[in-house]
């Protein structure tokens, strides 16, 4: 009797189900023709699927007819390096975070293998966005370490879709790594590229605030408040920039399959100097175009496509800016090429801007001198560039000095500051840009002039220079007056 | 032999276990206790009076068993009884090997090999109520369930890799004098199935109600709460033929047995 009760229930569910997406989907009938039409599609052969953990994606479906497809996925509860120095155990999908990634086609049958690494301590699962039946597969999953599940499911919408394990406390599963992308292409493949990649942005959650070294184990709290230490590409600060920067040649055309685990935020997905022809929205069919930000649910993808005009190096970012710059959600694409004029030309001119007119001034340096009234001594100096420090230069070079990789130089035990303190007030007085090399690591960015008076100057690089494991020079306002007075420093190439 | 008697007197509660098949145990007095599941309408579990092993069993003692018993030995062992993990650490069928400490707890075991070499020793496996009650002791109190600290501790483990190589007895000794209940192997219990879980967390609404029940932040009890949920999550995933590199187990007896450990001593 019951049974019987529950599936009529059922019934009337998915009749109302059907109904509702011919109300939504009426004046696009062919997708729900499709929908029907992928279920019927038979298999020809079977094929192990090829994972690529990122920024790597696996070669296109092309024009294969559906296959067996078996997937063979395994968890690894390992530790990683989330920052330098910052050492965090993460839980994967096949030992990278993102986990691996899956590349279908629709029409598949995957068999999927779920296999729980002998040592792991958890039990876990998976629930792909991409299946369609109760949990995602997650009902059907749970693996104790040691052991295998396999369950079967057939690939009826196409669309990039996300991955995760559902076992509780899901938020901490997510929140350690575990989540990836699943592609189901619809038949015949995407359109061609020259160049895939795989990008998925992820909050963390640790106990010690964004760079306190050592091994910091994940925060339920602050989970729980949403308030992240580390949101990230790829499951670490700089896993896709300086060396490890994702690469291009000026005219191809670049996809991104572009992921956002979670757990919490919503990633507003943008790359600096660069306009997305097209971006599937929400990792499904309907395309947008000529787009400067997309935005990412949490549990939700976007495919973006662009073709690189210009040669240079184009940085991803969550614009929820904080998040880049203080918190480590910072890729770069590098394009290499020739350079074209006519889409950007690069500075032409430099010159001073004077809206009153009038003869030639220098306004921020003047101010350099006027102030200077008593001496300091050390510690009130060190106490007053502490403050300093804080509203001027903590936002580039982080609280304690440690800087962003590949970003922003350490001020940490720096070699860079250390061995010439006059280049040091040259750089904050007149700016500095180019390709430095601080503690065995290039950076190459351009760190604006400080409107500072030479006391301020004095003060704020005494602080860094008697903090942080430096070796404590204490600079006096007289020496900035003179490095001052001096003409600045030719200034390293810009682009 | 007395002279053997003073040592292993002297050296009882570090190395007791590695001269004998005699695990030393300590006696638990009844009490009740809520656990996270398994008690109806969250009222109190009697446990009665029982006795526990100090230490989880080690592989020096369960080579020893398994000489005694030559069925339970790797090669020899049905497929019904343990999985092919079983004992897959070990070198060969009556060797453990030298990656493995013969005081490192006994893992790769499955709940029938762990059952069988309890009940050879007079013994039981601890029922999950008795198990979770000695569990929840720190140093001082009884119940510690309530301290932050105490849950940290149990959860740091959870990403402390490979504890499983280490031998027994460096972690706390808790309130009863029992060593290892967290930061070594999980361990098997009697009814370890008892309390079913999908491992659909999001299905199991009750355990969810009562992890994150609309909380803006996590308290004491939230925190213990999750501690011993990844306990009862794991149990969740096994079958009792199931072996995994992180789950051994220490045997029980009941309280009227007494009389016969010294017999048994003897």
């Amino acid at each position: 009797m019951k049974p019987k009760l529950n599936l009529k229930k059922q019934s009337i569910r998915i009749v109302v189900a059907i109904a509702m997406a011919f109300g939504l989907f009426s004046c696009a009938k062919k997708e729900d023709k499709d929908a029907q039409y992928y279920q019927d599609i038979k298999v020809e052969g079977q094929k192990e699927a090829e994972l690529t953990a990122p920024p790597l994606v696996p070669k296109p479906v092309g024009d294969r007819p559906a296959m067996k497809l078996i997937v063979n996925m395994e968890i690894k509860e390992q530790e990683g390096e989330m920052a330098d120095g910052v050492k965090y155990t993460y839980w994967t999908f096949g030992g990278s975070v993102p986990g691996n990634f899956i590349r279908t086609r629709v029409g598949d049958e995957v068999e999927f293998h779920l296999k729980n690494h002998p040592d792991n301590k958890m039990p876990h699962n998976i629930d792909l966005h991409a299946v369609t039946g109760p949990g995602g597969g997650a009902t059907s999953s749970l693996v104790a370490p040691g052991h295998e599940k396999v369950f079967n499911f057939k690939t009826i919408n196409p669309g990039l879709y996300v991955y995760h394990c559902a076992t509780a406390p899901v938020g901490m599963h997510i929140a350690n790594g575990m989540y990836g992308l699943i592609l189901v292409e619809p038949e015949g493949g995407l359109p061609p590229v020259d160049r895939e990649y795989y990008v998925m942005q992820g909050d963390f959650y640790t106990k010690g605030s964004y760079g306190e070294q050592g091994n910091q184990p994940f925060d339920m709290n602050k989970a729980i408040k949403e308030d992240p230490d580390y949101v990230v590409f790829n499951g670490k600060v700089g896993s896709i920039a300086g060396d490890k920067a994702i690469t291009a040649k000026v005219g191809e055309t670049v996809r991104i399959f572009m992921g956002n685990g979670g757990p919490n935020l919503v990633s507003s997905f943008h790359v600096i100097g660069e306009i997305f022809d097209k971006v599937h929205i929400e990792g499904g069919e309907m395309i947008n175009k000529n787009v400067q930000t997309t935005l990412i649910p949490a549990g939700g993808s976007a495919i973006v496509e662009f073709k690189v005009d210009v040669p240079g190096t184009f940085i991803l970012v969550d614009h929820s800016i904080f998040r880049a710059f203080n918190k480590g959600a910072l890729g770069m694409l590098k394009v290499e090429g020739d350079e074209n004029k006519k889409v950007y030309s690069g500075t032409t001119q430099e010159g001073i801007y004077l809206p009153e007119g009038g003869t030639i001034q220098n306004m921020p340096k003047e101010n350099g001198t006027a102030k200077s009234v008593v001496a300091k001594t050390v510690p009130e100096q060190i106490k007053s560039g502490k403050e300093l420090y804080g509203r001027t230069c903590f936002a580039c070079h982080q609280p304690s000095g440690q800087g962003i990789p590949n970003a922003f130089p350490p001020l940490v035990k720096s070699d860079f500051l250390n061995a010439n303190p006059d280049r040091a007030i040259n750089a904050v007085l007149h700016g500095l840009s180019g390709e430095i090399t601080v503690n065995g690591k290039k950076f190459n960015n351009v760190m604006t002039s400080q409107n500072l008076t030479d006391d301020e100057v004095a003060d704020v690089l005494t602080y860094v220079y008697n903090s942080w494991g430096n070796n404590k020079t204490v600079i006096t306002p007289a020496r900035v007056k003179a490095i001052r007075a001096k003409p600045a420093p030719k200034a390293v190439a810009t682009h | 032999m007395f002279l053997q008697k003073k040592i292993s007197v002297f050296l009882a509660l570090f190395t007791a276990t590695l001269f004998g098949q005699q695990e030393k145990m300590v006696p638990i007095k009844e009490g009740s206790f809520v656990p996270l599941y398994g008690a109806t309408n969250k009222k109190p579990v009697k446990v009665a009076s029982f006795e526990i092993d100090v230490f989880p069993v080690t592989n020096a003692q369960y080579l020893a068993f398994l000489k005694k018993y030559p069925e339970y030995s790797r090669s020899k062992m049905k497929g019904i009884f343990a999985d092919k993990s079983y004992l897959s650490h070990w070198q060969s069928d009556f060797d453990y090997g030298t990656n493995n400490l013969s005081n490192a707890p006994v893992t790769n075991v499955s709940w029938f090999a762990a059952k069988k070499y309890c009940e050879c020793q007079g013994k039981r496996l601890p029922a999950m109520d008795e198990w979770e009650y000695v569990a929840m002791a720190d140093e001082k109190r009884i119940d510690a369930r309530t301290k932050e600290a105490f849950n940290k501790y149990i959860m740091s483990w959870y990403e402390k890799p490979k504890t499983y190589a280490n031998p027994i007895g460096q972690t706390f000794k808790n309130y009863w004098g029992v060593y290892d209940m967290h930061g070594l192997v999980w361990e098997w219990t009697a009814d370890f199935n008892s309390i079913f879980l999908s491992g659909e967390s999001r299905k199991d609404k009750d355990t969810d109600k009562n992890l994150f029940c609309g909380s803006g932040s996590v308290n004491a009890t939230d925190l213990m709460n999750y501690a011993a949920f990844m306990r009862y999550a794991f149990r969740g995933s096994l079958k009792a033929r199931y072996t995994t590199r992180n789950l051994g187990f220490r045997c029980a007896k009941d309280k009227v047995a007494l009389v016969k450990t010294f017999q048994n001593l003897r």
